[in-house]
């Protein structure tokens, strides 16, 4: 037993009193210290670090300041850039165009949240409570996630034909139910997405809640029988409180998700009809590479930035007002 | 755990394995009735839902594009027109740009995964000086959303700090990038962290150096986490759209996720659903064989990635 030596050591060298050095984690903690390269580190280390230092660096850090940095700057990869302040920032506020997809962004989010949040949080909970197949409900509602999204969307497109002897209008019409627009209309483009993007999205959320609700202790549901709670009494006060953690979680998730939503309204509707379904990413997309005149990088980023701001401080409000009920 | 070992083992098993319904209460007749009944309707709906739109696409690429716009919900074709597939893949080319997809997917899973392994074994083994300050670096950029990153990797991509020559239109431009991804590392690293210390010490010991303990010792201990990494690596990358898009503007070279919209508007119906569902068979493959990884590694990174 050489160990408790060297911890002394170590511990005298840093000047922390030796009588310290006795609870567990303490002495866990200092062990991997005193165990680690770090004398052979230099070189060894640095190599080993090369890969994620350049790749990082060059793909993420630097681009990071640059976003920052372009976005009060005058862009137009010919002329050196030039500084002009916050007039990207105004130029973006007093684009009309902003404000519809601010507008659409959170309708969808809005809409996202109603329909896609608790259809999860159902499944799961009825899935868990299946005594038999449960692997094979979980690959079910998996599935949608594993088609790409290019190809769900193309495939949901032609589901949405706006004609008579469309898919989802020949359902409809068992109903006996007239044919709807679908992605034509202004008013049922959103809510056309919004479904759509459900489909795509909740398999992974069923499996997150579905490890989760695995780890409610049954003694719990057992003492909840004892006191003659019914079914509903003991989702309700045992279930739900256990999942609060987590559905706090996906719940900001979802919203920072569906804040940055491009591939559904880009493919299915292009951001029409007449704008309807315009949102913040397509705005950046449009601004930065559907400009007939040249890119116009410097309002891209600004608004990218304004988002990613927003998007910080509502997840800085969200967890503050939040922190109490998560536990 | 004393008590439950006490107990009979029949006993203690079923006290666990309980949900929300408690096995006396699956003996009654009227529990047993309502619930099986809202099971049939679960199973039926997610096998509506999750399975039908599939095999729907499976359906009409090998049914001739008049039936499938007459009576699209048809439960059997009025004729198979197998040749749809061949057409798809052949004659529109579908094998060039699934080929495509199969080289970008596996260059990013490459820089993916040596990025990731090389920076968790030296931030987690290693343990240099500086070694927290560029692990917080890296966990920093978690809370960046993609998005403002868009415009200025455009720019870096168009022209390359030290090479001065685009990587437009090249492999490069998605391979690079790919490897950037804080998600991976911080995983590896987690993993790496709980690898017992011993091992790497008796390694030393032996005269192992950094390069040996990295190849020989650490990778193979950490076939399971290289694994799941991988796994969403290529999901990921057979997924991605936007960022393919703009960086390969040139046919050539694009991977199926850019090319099938505009596809779109230049073949028959019956011919694109054949090539929407062959860029759907790898994925879909992929997940049924590697189900168990897939649905433990949503579980563990849902909560962080989203």
């Amino acid at each position: 037993m050489q160990l408790p030596d060297v911890r002394k050591r170590r511990s005298l060298l840093r000047g922390a009193p030796a009588a310290s050095v006795g609870s567990i984690a303490e002495s866990a903690e200092t062990r991997g210290r005193t165990r680690s390269w770090r004398p052979g580190a230099g070189v060894a280390g640095l190599l080993f670090l090369l890969p994620m230092l350049v790749i990082f660096g060059v793909f993420s850090w630097l681009p990071i300041l640059r976003a920052l940095e372009m976005s009060v700057e005058k862009t137009n990869l010919v002329a050196p850039p030039v500084f002009v302040g916050l007039d990207n920032f105004a130029r973006v506020l007093a684009d009309p165009v902003f404000w519809v997809a601010v507008k659409n962004t959170a309708w969808f989010a809005l809409l996202a949240l109603i329909f896609g949040y608790p259809v999860p949080l159902v499944l799961a909970v009825l899935m868990s409570e299946a005594r038999r197949f449960r692997g094979l409900y979980s690959v079910l509602a998996y599935l949608p996630v594993v088609v790409p999204p290019v190809v769900a969307v193309l495939l949901w497109k032609f589901f949405y034909d706006g004609s008579s002897t469309g898919v989802f209008n020949t359902i409809l019409g068992w109903f006996g139910m007239k044919p709807a627009a679908w992605l034509q209309s202004a008013g049922t483009a959103m809510p056309s997405l919004v479904l759509e993007a459900t489909w795509a999205a909740a398999g992974g959320t069923v499996i997150i809640y579905l490890a989760a609700l695995q780890s409610v202790p049954a003694e719990l549901y057992d003492a909840a029988d004892v006191d003659g709670a019914g079914l509903w009494r003991k989702v309700r006060y045992v279930t739900l409180p256990h999942l609060r953690g987590i559905l706090l979680i996906t719940l900001i998730l979802q919203i920072i998700g569906t804040s940055q939503l491009f591939l559904e309204p880009f493919l299915f509707t292009g951001g029409g009809p007449a704008n309807a379904t315009t949102t913040v990413l397509l705005l950046i997309y449009r601004y930065a590479f559907q400009n007939s005149i040249g890119g116009d990088y410097g309002s891209a980023t600004a608004l990218s930035v304004m988002l990613a701001v927003f998007l910080a401080a509502f997840s800085w409000g969200y967890f503050r007002l939040t922190r109490g009920w998560a536990t | 755990m004393g008590l439950r070992r006490a107990r009979a083992p029949s006993d203690a098993q079923a006290s666990s394995d309980r949900g929300i319904v408690s096995h006396a209460d699956w003996k009654r007749p009227s529990v047993r009735l309502g619930l099986g009944a809202a099971h049939a309707a679960l199973l039926t709906l997610l096998v509506i839902v999750g399975l039908g739109p599939i095999l729907w696409l499976a359906k009409s690429a090998v049914t001739p594009t008049r039936d499938t716009l007459r009576t699209p919900l048809a439960l059997w074709p009025g004729g198979i027109d197998l040749d749809n597939l061949a057409t798809a893949w052949n004659k529109v080319h579908i094998d060039h740009y699934f080929f495509n997809t199969v080289a970008i997917a596996a260059g990013s899973w490459a820089t993916q995964i040596v990025v990731a392994t090389t920076a968790g074994f030296a931030l987690s083994v290693l343990r240099p000086r500086y070694g927290p300050l560029l692990t917080s670096l890296v966990l920093g950029t978690l809370f960046v959303p993609a998005v403002v990153l868009l415009v200025p990797l455009y720019l870096t991509v168009l022209d390359p700090p030290l090479l001065h020559t685009s990587l437009i239109n090249t492999f490069w431009a998605v391979w690079l990038p790919a490897g950037a991804s804080a998600f991976n590392v911080l995983l590896i690293k987690r993993f790496f962290d709980n690898l017992p210390r011993e091992i790497f010490e008796a390694a030393q010991t032996d005269g192992a150096g950094p390069f040996r303990l990295f190849w020989s010792i650490v990778l193979p201990l950490s076939r399971p986490i290289i694994g799941v990494v991988s796994v969403f690596a290529v999901i990921a990358t057979w997924k991605d759209f936007l960022w393919p898009l703009l960086v390969l503007p040139n046919p050539e070279v694009q991977p199926l996720s850019v090319r099938l919209p505009t596809l779109q508007k230049a073949i028959e119906l019956d011919v694109f659903l054949a090539a929407l569902m062959i860029s759907t068979l790898i994925p879909i493959g992929l997940f049924l064989l590697f189900q168990r990884m897939f649905l433990r590694g949503v579980g563990l990174g849902g909560a962080v990635k989203g």
